[in-house]
């Protein structure tokens, strides 16, 4: 059943040098109980989408698109109404996300109290049982720690604790493992899909790493210049990707390239987001661009549920 | 155990302060050029007058040994004589202290109250007509001279509306005719432990003008610091965080940000309570308030050394005490602090 329907989104943010198109217009589609995977660069709209999910786009912004519901409620009306009750925020750094003044308990009891009605001894308890619940030891003399005080994964485990004690069924993990260890990473995204297993909850997985994509993702969305380029299961995304943008991000992981070989690269910069564009947005990049590419937008490929956006691929390989 | 460690260490620098204090206000004493013997023995002194105030007041012992007496006079609260008046000055001190406390510690709770949450609905606001009102209420209370605004005041809410009694610490029908007992020398106290109420609203109407020319400076400048402090803070992305947590508003703004950003104002607020002790001067004659900035001046335009010496030590103290609340308050309010 489908969770998050979003089509044609687009986020324009006004600026001295113009108007910025940090989402031109992405299509989402995420169903109940997956863990979604956004793909793409710096820049190309993943966390812009995040906020718009969440009702948080900068001050100014404009946000528009044709569908934007989320179990079938209307986003651009009650997308504050959703913020922090159905859809939570799992944010990039947690030392930054945690407020650096306040306990964990603190912390975590603003949360519980903005949302329940428990008493004071009550929302103590849901703070351990919450805290326990992300694998955290000792949580209950936690409480009364600093954010300081914790190493990161722990302080990860900590805003993953209270996003689940907000009660949202969604999370919008904004590349959770960006800030930690390899080996800590590794644990939360096993820890986030225990939690979605456990308790149902869908997840939007922001990302630029691939190996994320591959250790937890059902589906994934390539994004490329604020354009959503290519969306299916994660599995085909990784090994049979349709669009060229998504051949050559796979094709520049470190594990791609012989041993002792330079690492492949994609020449060229992101077309600028003050600018409108012409025919595919990876045409000035793309390896197999032809003289068509470059003038004409290209067409939308179907194959079951796997969709590109190309003139060139179109059903290879 | 680092909060522990940092109290014991703020404490002992405060006990450095206040014994640097001592060593230097008899220093000073020695140096200048004056005879206190002289200024003991009254007007015009005979030579023999002269003689015998000084074996009075001990000059002629070796200064280590007069500094030890100093100290220990100081320390035990032993203030001597006022040249001038021959008053016993820990008398004064004990009608012009409290007076002086009072109105600063009122003053300074206002400087609090009307500062930081301005500040803080400025920064929520920023751009809006409250915040533009603010920016300019905050120049205005720190650019108008002291004087200037202690008189509007008084024009304003003594002369034109009757609200507030122009000057003074109590109606005279109160302090003439029906007199407190003299407790702890606080009026408000005081009239509470009489069980006075309107005893306590007289004494409280007269603080309110005093008290708010005080204000008007450290108020504004809180106001510009929590301003700023807070736009800083509102762009982290703990408070985004809070905000995707459905957190509300007010919360976000006073539970979450404020404490990040408040440091700054207490500080300015806290230093302007020092200067309020003794620097109130001319707030302190505009109101007639028989306040201890007056009592020093007095004392230093007639050379009344002891009278000096005891003021600079018990001001010290009221500082140190103050900056040590201060920062205590601040560790409480930031954990982080404490660590540095």
């Amino acid at each position: 059943m489908t969770l998050l329907d979003i089509q044609g989104l687009s986020v324009t943010i006004p600026s001295p040098a113009g108007p910025v198109q940090a989402v031109r217009r992405i299509d989402l589609n995420i169903a109940k109980g997956e863990i979604h995977g956004l793909i793409g660069e710096s820049g190309c709209g993943k966390t812009m989408t995040g906020m718009a999910l969440l009702g948080l786009a900068p001050a100014g912004a404009q946000v528009a698109a044709r569908v934007f519901q989320f179990d079938g409620i209307d986003l651009a009306k009650s997308a504050d109404a959703l913020r922090g009750r159905r859809i939570a925020l799992i944010s990039q750094d947690p030392a930054a996300a945690l407020n650096p003044v306040l306990t964990i308990g603190r912390q975590m009891d603003d949360v519980l109290r903005t949302h329940t009605l428990q008493p004071k001894a009550d929302r103590t308890a849901a703070a351990v049982a919450l805290l326990a619940a992300t694998g955290l030891p000792d949580a209950a003399k936690l409480l009364k720690r600093y954010p300081h005080q914790l190493s990161g994964g722990m302080q990860q485990r900590v805003v993953i604790a209270q996003a689940l004690a907000t009660g949202a069924d969604f999370l919008i993990a904004d590349e959770p493992t960006t800030a930690l260890d390899v080996t800590v990473g590794a644990q939360v995204l096993a820890l986030l899909r225990q939690l979605v297993a456990d308790r149902g909850l869908t997840v939007l997985m922001i990302t630029h790493d691939m190996d994320v994509v591959a250790a937890v993702c059902d589906r994934a969305t390539v994004l490329y210049a604020g354009l959503s380029v290519e969306t299916g299961p994660a599995s085909a995304i990784l090994t049979r990707p349709r669009h060229p943008y998504t051949a050559a991000l796979l094709a520049a992981l470190p594990d791609a390239a012989p041993h002792g070989q330079r690492l492949a690269a994609i020449d060229g910069q992101v077309p600028a987001s003050t600018k409108p564009i012409s025919g595919c947005a990876f045409s000035p990049r793309c390896p197999a661009a032809m003289t068509l590419c470059h003038t004409v937008p290209p067409p939308a490929r179907v194959r079951g549920d796997h969709r590109w956006a190309c003139h060139v691929a179109e059903d290879a390989p | 155990m680092d909060l522990v460690r940092y109290t014991l260490r703020r404490v002992l620098l405060s006990a450095f302060v206040v014994v640097g204090v001592t060593f230097l206000v008899f220093v000073v004493a020695q140096v200048v050029p004056s005879d206190p013997a002289a200024l003991y023995a009254g007007p015009r002194p005979t030579a023999e007058q002269i003689a015998k105030a000084r074996v009075t007041l001990d000059l002629d012992a070796p200064l280590p040994q007069r500094f030890v007496r100093f100290a220990t006079a100081m320390g035990t609260g032993d203030f001597g004589v006022s040249y001038k008046s021959r008053r016993l000055i820990s008398q004064d001190l004990a009608v012009y202290l409290p007076a002086t406390l009072e109105l600063a510690i009122f003053s300074t709770l206002l400087a609090l109250l009307l500062g930081i949450p301005t500040g803080v609905i400025a920064a929520a606001r920023r751009g809006s007509w409250l915040d533009r009102l603010g920016s300019l209420g905050s120049i205005l209370s720190v650019a108008m001279p002291t004087f200037f605004f202690a008189m509007l005041l008084q024009l304003i809410f003594s002369q034109w509306l009757g609200l507030l009694p122009l000057s003074g610490r109590l109606s005279q029908q109160i302090s003439i005719a029906d007199p407190l007992p003299f407790v702890t020398g606080f009026n408000l106290i005081d009239a509470l432990m009489a069980a006075r109420p309107a005893v306590f609203l007289d004494a409280l109407s007269h603080l309110i003008l005093p008290a708010l020319t005080l204000a008007a400076y450290p108020a504004g400048i809180a106001m510009r610091l929590t301003r700023s402090a807070m736009i800083e803070i509102l762009a982290r992305r703990h408070i985004v965080a809070a905000r995707a947590l459905g957190l509300s508003a007010p919360r976000i703004l006073f539970g979450h940000a404020l404490p990040n950003a408040v440091g700054p104002a207490l500080t300015v607020i806290g230093l302007s309570f020092a200067y309020a002790l003794t620097g109130a001067v001319l707030v302190e004659i505009i109101f007639a308030w028989p306040g201890l900035g007056r009592y020093v001046s007095e004392a230093i335009l007639s050379k009344d050394f002891p009278v000096i010496a005891a003021a600079t030590l018990v001001v010290t103290l009221c500082y140190v005490v103050m900056n040590l609340v201060i920062d205590l308050t601040q560790t409480l309010v930031d954990p982080r602090v404490a660590l540095t």
